[in-house]
């Protein structure tokens, strides 16, 4: 078989300028993973993987075409190029497209530390002792404790390589540990799932087994009993995962191709006030070990550090070279790119700056509202701002959790929503790429019975 | 090309070199510990896409992805382990990785022998795909659609249309001799308008498609209906007025919001979850969840339709399953390891989205039969409510049986008449519970146009719904108007 490396990429380069391209790009992706499950205590599944893709971008003058495939042999891959320089061609001729200005390429790479330079891909018996240790944990914490979906703990090691016909290539490798636990808690005829998860680069960084089983327990558990409440407007605390989902939707809006389609609505609000002043939403890539770093974007550009909303002001676009292009902008180092699509946008690592407040001192601030731990449903209207999800959670009376309530939405406009941010908790955790403190919402209306 | 044309079980043995006499020693291999099950999932799958953005036809892609999975069952255990080289040396690794769940046994296995044919359904044996319609062709239906939605209002401010299409050879063989393999097309074609008045912006989607060749968009003029449908639903929003929050009376439009049943009762109902006890449905069978008026059918037999399967993933031909029958739960929906072990029969629901992937239960198209009302019937007997037409995605907790849709065309009805257009709402309910407060069944079934996409574990497969128009007596609306 064709291995992957720099010199496949080099020939495919040459291939497509051969075979009439006037630039072209390359990503291949290699990737193995091994995952074990066990389900109340007894050996469910083992999943092993390994992949290898090439990914493709060509031009013709400012005609494009993408592609992917899996079949890397040079006879069948010479005529793929070919291919996909015919599609190039059958292209609208686009002012806005190509390749980043050859002067923006880094001529260095940070170094990240994105590979456990102790482990690697964990055997099948050691992976299902630890997801062994998470579940027992969970089914043991208490006897309502009667059932679980499973724990699972995956390892997973891959390697990018990129490369484009101006000279750039970089390439790195990165590791991945990941162990969810998803027990379930039954009281009479009422179920609850639990899940909670623990997830790095490095292995030795997880947070212990036994402790992931455990608040996976305690999760479900606080919510049987769940009851519904009566339509209202409350303030709404958000827990630190609730917060995270909220700051992706916000930054998911400010990314460049939702900007340009007209479909966000941050459209024309750069450099205006989107949010309460203490709320500084940063993209970091260039965290060492972080879950979403990375030393070069989608397109071969640097990376870096910003501030997508700067006290309150929304200070910077996620953008990559189309998009940037399209919008009068510089790229900030933000495309990513998968196997098989043209770039787009993602954040890296991406966080809420922790405020002052300690979680407890937030909850007793409020009289009667809901402490939000679930919320269900892709409600969320990036053109409008609109938002209405279903919730779960904790309902607090006299800044005490008094008892758990579900089958309710919450609903608001994310305009509102972060002008109305009143507190901002000290209680920031990277568990995963994007991260963000407790905080607390003035009021959101909350439909119930 | 139809399953005439390409014998697909001969496509993977030519491409890469293959023979049964391997694939028996795979398969061997795989089951050389105790265990009572073995397959192997070829795949070969091209696709290729087309975007218009800006009246320009300027994203254009194409893929090719190939692989083999290798599967072990044994009992209530899976070993999975897959590889995009399809290679008998890959392979025998990849039988090495999976049999690793099963016990060591003392006996050696019976030899496998391979070469069974399953018979499978003819449900999209096209004369040609999408794929072999000049992209130059594609592209001008896409510039034709802009031109039209933009020609249609002035508050039409942008146009986004997509078509997407893929051929997928699959071959299954497993450890009881049995081949299977289908061509499987699929393709989809949608519209995203974005509308602006001065005052505010919305957006609108509407697509279709299914396993079906070029000219079904031609027929009809569906694409022109698509284009203008996406355009409409975008300017109705303009005058959205905030959503009401509460429970309420709610009445459901036909087609597309069966993804209500999709939620609230079909995942509830796949075998994996009763099997273990973990889905709010469990141990019911018997027992009455909906009002005698329901009754809720998944169907994957139905011709070109998105949903639908000749055989599914495991190679089982689909079928039709009752999982309601008027208000009583019948069925749950069946893999083969499932089926197995609660003793039931296969019911041709075991899919996966791709080789990476183990099969599971999932739905195909499910949907609603029809009852005896008009929708104006329906329309006309409620005093105070809303009325949904078109929904986004949906979600559920199959374990507390919580589920949300999420509208996207909502209307208020006011005195038995349609009246303003709200803003959309995300609705929740109890999935045992809801169908038990289905008043009135119309006698106007649908079927979606052929979007659907669902998702299960991180994993991704085409499906159908359907509905006739149905009142609901008491569903919580997610507006903001408290």
């Amino acid at each position: 078989m064709a291995t992957v490396d720099i010199e496949l990429a080099t020939w495919a380069l040459d291939e497509a300028r051969r075979k009439g391209a006037s630039a072209a790009e390359v990503l291949c992706v290699t990737a193995e993973s091994l995952s074990a499950g066990v389900r109340m205590g007894e050996v469910e599944k083992l999943k092993s993987s390994r992949e290898r893709r090439l990914g493709l971008r060509v031009f013709c003058g400012q005609s494009s075409a993408t592609s992917s495939t899996a079949e890397l042999e040079r006879d069948s891959l010479g005529d793929f190029i070919a291919n996909t320089v015919e599609l190039a061609r059958l292209s609208a001729a686009d002012p806005w497209a190509g390749l980043p200005d050859p002067s923006m390429h880094p001529k260095s790479l940070p170094e990240l530390s994105l590979a456990d330079p102790d482990s690697g891909i964990v055997t099948a018996d050691r992976a299902l002792e630890i997801a062994r240790s998470a579940e027992n944990a969970a089914l043991k914490f208490d006897p309502r404790m009667k059932n679980s979906e499973g724990a699972e703990f995956s390892s997973g090691r891959g390697q990018i390589l990129f490369a484009n016909s101006q000279g750039f290539s970089g390439e790195y490798s990165g590791t991945s540990y990941t162990l969810v636990v998803q027990p379930i808690a039954q009281d009479g005829d009422a179920m609850q799932q639990g899940f909670w998860y623990t997830s790095n680069r490095r292995l030795g960084k997880l947070e212990d087994a036994e402790s992931v089983g455990i608040t996976a327990a305690k999760r479900a558990l606080g919510r049987l009993g769940a009851r519904k409440i009566k339509t209202m407007r409350a303030p709404i605390v958000f827990d630190p995962d609730m917060a995270a989902g909220l700051i992706r939707s916000i930054v998911g809006a400010a990314s460049g191709p939702s900007l340009y389609k007209g479909a966000s609505f941050l459209v024309g609000q750069l450099g205006k006030t989107i949010a309460a002043s203490g709320v500084t939403i940063v993209d970091d890539a260039l965290i060492p070990g972080g879950l979403g770093s990375k030393p070069f974007d989608g397109e071969g550009l640097p990376t870096s550090r910003k501030n997508v909303v700067d006290k309150g002001v929304l200070a910077s676009y996620l953008l990559d070279c189309y998009s940037a292009r399209k919008l009068g902008l510089a790229p900030t180092g933000n495309a990513a790119r998968s196997v098989g699509e043209a770039p787009g946008v993602s954040t890296t690592n991406l966080y809420l700056e922790p405020g002052s407040y300690t979680p407890a001192q937030i909850i007793g601030s409020v009289k009667q509202g809901l402490y939000l731990t679930e919320t269900i449903g892709f409600g969320v209207n990036m053109v409008t701002g609109d938002y209405s999800r279903g919730a779960g959670g904790i309902w607090i009376e006299n800044g005490e959790l008094a008892y758990p309530v579900n089958e309710i939405t919450i609903a608001g406009n994310l305009k509102d929503m972060m002008a109305g941010v009143e507190m901002i908790g000290n209680d920031l955790n990277w568990r995963s790429s994007t991260v963000a403190p407790t905080i607390k919402i003035a009021e959101m209306t909350i439909a119930g019975a | 090309m139809s399953n005439d044309l390409v014998a697909p079980d001969k496509f993977f043995l030519n491409r890469f070199g293959m023979n049964h006499g391997a694939l028996e020693r795979i398969l061997g291999s795989a089951l050389e510990r105790k265990a009572d099950y073995a397959d192997l999932y070829f795949e070969y799958r091209s696709a290729e896409g087309l975007g218009l953005e800006e009246s320009m036809v300027n994203h254009t892609s194409k893929s090719v992805s190939h692989g083999v999975g290798v599967r072990v069952c044994a009992e209530d255990r899976t070993g999975y382990a897959y590889s995009d080289e399809v290679t008998i040396d890959r392979m025998r690794l990849a039988a090495e990785a999976a049999r690793a769940i099963a016990d060591q046994r003392g006996t050696t296995p019976a030899a496998v022998q391979v070469g069974t044919p399953v018979a499978r359904h003819a449900l999209y044996d096209l004369d040609s795909t999408p794929l072999d319609v000049p992209v130059q062709e594609r592209a001008r239906l896409l510039s034709e659609i802009d031109r039209v939605v933009r020609a249609s209002d002035p508050r039409v401010k942008n146009v986004m249309a997509s078509f997407a299409c893929e051929r997928k050879i699959v071959m299954v063989v497993n450890s009881d001799g049995q081949v299977a393999a289908d061509v499987q097309p699929l393709c989809r074609l949608n519209v995203t308008v974005i509308a602006d008045d001065g005052k505010g912006r919305q957006m609108g989607s509407y697509g279709g498609g299914g396993r079906v060749e070029w000219k079904y968009f031609i027929e009809n003029d569906r694409w022109r209906e698509y284009a203008l449908e996406a355009a409409r639903q975008a300017i109705v929003n303009l005058d959205a007025v905030d959503a009401p929050a509460g429970e309420m009376i709610v009445v459901l439009g036909p087609g597309w919001p069966g993804i209500l049943l999709h939620e609230a009762i079909g995942h509830g109902l796949e075998g994996d979850f009763n099997r273990k006890g973990t889905s709010a449905f469990a141990n019911r069978i018997g027992q009455k969840v909906a009002s005698e008026l329901c009754t809720v059918i998944d169907d994957g037999t139905i011709p070109n339709r998105r949903g639908s399967l000749n055989v599914d993933d495991e190679g089982t031909p689909t079928s039709r399953t009752v999982l309601i029958e008027k208000g009583i739960l019948r069925g749950y929906l069946q893999d083969r390891m499932n089926a197995r072990l609660m003793k039931m029969a296969p019911t041709g629901n075991g899919r996966r989205e791709s080789f990476a992937h183990s099969p599971m239960p999932r739905m195909t198209n499910t949907f609603m039969l029809n009852g005896e009302s008009t929708p104006e019937e329906i329309m006309k007997s409620v005093k105070n409510g809303l009325y949904a037409v078109s929904f986004g995605g949906g979600q559920v907790d199959i374990t507390n049986g919580k589920f949300v849709f999420s509208a996207s065309e909502a209307y208020l009805i006011e005195d038995g008449q349609v009246t303003r257009p709200v803003k959309g709402a995300t609705l929740i309910g109890n999935g045992p519970d809801v169908l038990t407060r289905v008043s009135m069944v119309g006698n106007n079934l649908a079927l979606d146009a052929g979007v659907g996409t669902c998702g299960k574990d991180g994993q991704s497969v085409p499906v159908g719904v359907g509905l006739p128009t149905i009142r609901i007596d008491g569903i919580t609306v997610g507006g903001t108007r408290a």
